[in-house]
């Protein structure tokens, strides 16, 4: 067994299989800095992933199956801002109606493309699936046992760390950033100075809900586009409104985030092999029951929930005062 | 007023995908058959999954029960109640049998290991409807039964062509996503039937297990495959899961595969070897017949010979998928010749009688203790096979050359 081949495996696997939290995170930090908490990230990843996939195969073109996704759930996040910020609905029952709503039209547009033979194979699109395959980032991706775990992905995956990076300096370093913070701290004050609220929500709400739908999109083609009983999204919504937490509000520290999550999700897959390769020091992994494996992302979601709020109660907190609050101008 | 125009249209919206799944068809006797009996004789199902899916579990059984009611000239548009996406939870079962029993069906199917209580709960209370019972182990003495198959049959066939595999690459690892290890009965003797079928061939292989915990999760069938792979270095991945995310993960990093339940060729065209499949239709037409010889409910079990139906090979209830391009030379005359002496009943898979394989596909036979992968001894040299109540209820141990990775 190759022992150091083994931790590269796992560093390689959790940025595999975690990056779609992170697109999500980012997404929903977006939206939630605006003011508004949508709690519909699943449904919002399930409708990108269906027709990113769907029309990505059908034009052959893994862009378009991009562009798709992210406007897809685009309209999504129109939807929810259209139900919030205009006829200001409440935000938690719309997000919820939004994540049953958007996982709906999943099975309903798979099953319907299913059952009349039209489902489209990913294999069967050279495009896509070679535009999904890995590229080494050249250099970088030779350095020992980091190297290919590190800098040898897909597109997609570079995709999420470029787009978390470029939030971060958006929500820190730029003029509409932060006018966009100024609307989830206080809308009211905001409105003051000239900022157009319903603009700033209706605009970022779209952005974050796109910026998810890429993340839906990664998971479908990361399945092989393989449509079965369960949605591909598969829980990792709900688990990214509970990172945005996590990362404190920040784009950076979601990335932090996504691979501390990524660390102990991927623990299953790899922790048997880790045990293996390693049997003095990690030989105990392979001792813990398949179900405390399962259970915990759960787990870490709440040990970080609790962890979050300590430190929130000391100040510093990334939480947009005015999150969750519908904003009225006639009420002000 | 904009505020409840906004809670009404998420209402609206939320009920649309409420009402969603449920039973079909509607009483609709268009289409009756001549025969009489025939016309009146209505078929139940509750599945676990959707009808509509299209690979899987749910999908093999409705396939099965359609074409079964096809062979026996019965209309599955007007003739079959189906209650689809009921979990294992007493209570839900019980309301789907009622559903179907409202129906006025003859005959219920119940697909999921976790309806067995509320499918005896539901034979007493309804004694003149007959209940069946997938993968079960519970039955009466009247209308009642359960039905299972030599899954671990088919699975040594295809362990044969998995072994192969291995002495054609040179690679003797084999890799094995598994729902469940030794905790189940079902995926333990698969694994060992697989493994003694590699073993027949290539001695020196080994079989490495990586369990799901859980019967169905995608996400997981694929990374397990792709860790076996990668840190195990498996050559061929074998697989006691739905879905071919397994056979696909060998597909992408150039390896083999054997899949499970359906022809898994097309999912992977240049991994795929063969996968063990199930003909459920053997059964249920088989059932679906005696239910309709047998005049009253009471006299199901009877007319069946046995509350437990338990077919293999030698019923065509499980078998191999045709052989792919990708199997290694004389992998059809090895199977063949295995499948004649299991079909014949000369020889079966948990016995004290090994076989060895030589690489052009001949076969033959040697006394040799069955051991567990602990160094128990199972079965003395010579001895006979297992009993079939240990390998569907009791089988909770690995054969030598497996581990759990």
């Amino acid at each position: 067994m190759d022992k150091l081949g083994v931790i590269t495996s796992f560093i390689h696997n959790i940025l595999v299989f975690n990056i779609p939290l992170l697109y999500g995170t980012v997404g929903e930090i977006i939206v939630e800095k605006s003011g508004s908490l949508n709690l519909g990230v699943e449904g919002t990843m399930a409708v990108g992933a269906i027709f990113g996939y769907i029309v990505g195969c059908f034009t052959n073109n893994l862009l378009v199956g991009i562009l798709v996704a992210f406007l897809a759930s685009a309209l999504c996040g129109l939807l929810f801002a259209a139900l919030t910020v205009s006829l200001q609905a409440n935000q938690n029952i719309t997000g919820l109606t939004m994540s049953i709503f958007g996982v709906g039209v999943y099975f309903f547009l798979g099953r319907t493309l299913r059952a009349a033979d039209a489902w489209p194979m990913m294999n069967d699109y050279e495009n896509i699936k070679n535009g999904f395959a890995d590229i080494p980032i050249p250099g970088l991706s030779e350095i020992p046992v980091v190297g290919h775990g590190f800098f040898n992905h897909n597109i997609l995956i570079y995709l999420g760390i470029a787009i978390a990076i470029a939030a971060w300096w958006y929500l820190k370093h730029s003029k509409p950033g932060l006018r966009l913070r100024a609307v989830g701290e206080n809308p009211g004050a905001a409105d003051s100075v000239g900022i157009n609220v319903k603009r700033m929500k209706y605009l970022h709400i779209c952005l974050g809900c796109g910026i998810m739908g890429i993340g839906g999109y990664y998971m479908g083609l990361n399945m092989t586009g393989s449509f079965n009983s369960e949605c591909w999204i598969n829980g990792y919504g709900w688990i990214a409104v509970a990172l945005v937490i996590f990362a404190n509000w920040n784009p950076a520290l979601a990335i932090v985030g996504t691979f501390v999550f990524g660390f102990f999700n991927t623990l299953r897959v790899s922790g048997s092999s880790l045990a293996a390769a390693f049997p003095e020091v990690l030989g105990w992994l392979a001792h813990i029951p398949t179900q405390l494996y399962q259970a915990l992302p759960f787990i870490i979601t709440a040990v970080v929930l609790v962890i979050s709020s300590i430190r929130n109660k000391r100040g510093g907190s990334g939480l947009p005062a005015a999150l969750g609050a519908n904003y009225f101008r006639e009420e002000r | 007023m904009k505020k409840i125009i906004a809670m009404l249209l998420a209402c609206m919206m939320l009920m649309c995908f409420v009402s969603c799944g449920g039973e079909t068809p509607s009483d609709n006797p268009s289409g009756v058959p001549a025969d009489d009996a025939k016309a009146d004789f209505k078929v139940g199902a509750i599945y676990i999954n959707s009808k509509n899916d299209t690979a899987g579990y749910t999908f093999a059984h409705h396939n099965g029960i359609t074409t079964a009611m096809d062979q026996l000239g019965l209309n599955a548009d007007t003739q079959l109640f189906i209650v689809d996406e009921v979990p294992e939870d007493k209570e839900q079962v019980l309301a789907a049998v009622d559903t179907l029993v409202g129906k006025d069906v003859d005959i219920i199917f119940g697909i999921s290991f976790g309806y067995i209580d509320a499918l005896e709960e539901a034979a007493a209370e309804y004694p003149d409807v007959i209940f069946s019972h997938a993968t079960g182990y519970k039955s009466n003495e009247t209308n009642f039964n359960n039905y299972f198959g030599r899954a671990y049959q088919a699975r040594y066939l295809s362990g044969i062509a998995a072994g192969l595999k291995t002495l054609e690459t040179g690679n003797n690892n084999v890799g094995y996503v598994a729902a469940y290890g030794t905790e189940y009965a079902e995926t333990a003797s698969g694994i060992n039937g697989f493994a003694l079928g590699v073993q027949a061939v290539n001695p020196e292989a080994k079989v490495f297990v990586k369990k799901l915990g859980n019967w169905a999760d995608e996400v997981n069938e694929s990374a397990f495959a792709t860790e076996l792979i990668d840190s195990f270095d498996c050559g061929v991945i074998a697989q006691h899961c739905d879905s071919a995310q397994p056979q696909i993960a060998a597909e992408k990093a150039g390896k083999f595969g054997c899949g499970y339940n359906s022809d898994m060729t097309g999912d992977a065209p240049k991994a795929h070897l063969t996968a063990a499949i199930w003909n459920w239709d053997v059964y249920y037409s088989t059932a679906m017949q005696a239910a309709m010889d047998c005049g009253t409910a009471d006299k199901f079990v009877a007319t069946m010979g046995s509350s437990a139906y338990y077919g293999g090979l030698k019923e065509n209830f499980v078998d191999v998928s045709p052989l792919s391009e990708n199997c290694a030379p004389n992998t059809d005359t090895a199977i063949a010749a295995v499948r004649e002496l299991i079909v014949s009943g000369e020889w079966d898979v948990f016995s004290g009688v090994k076989l060895s394989i030589a690489a052009d596909g001949t076969v033959t036979k040697a006394d040799a203790d069955l051991v567990d992968n602990n160094g128990n001894v199972i079965v003395a040299a010579g001895g006979a096979s297992v009993e079939d109540s240990v390998i569907t209820g009791t089988m909770n141990y690995f054969v030598a050359g497996v581990t759990e990775a």
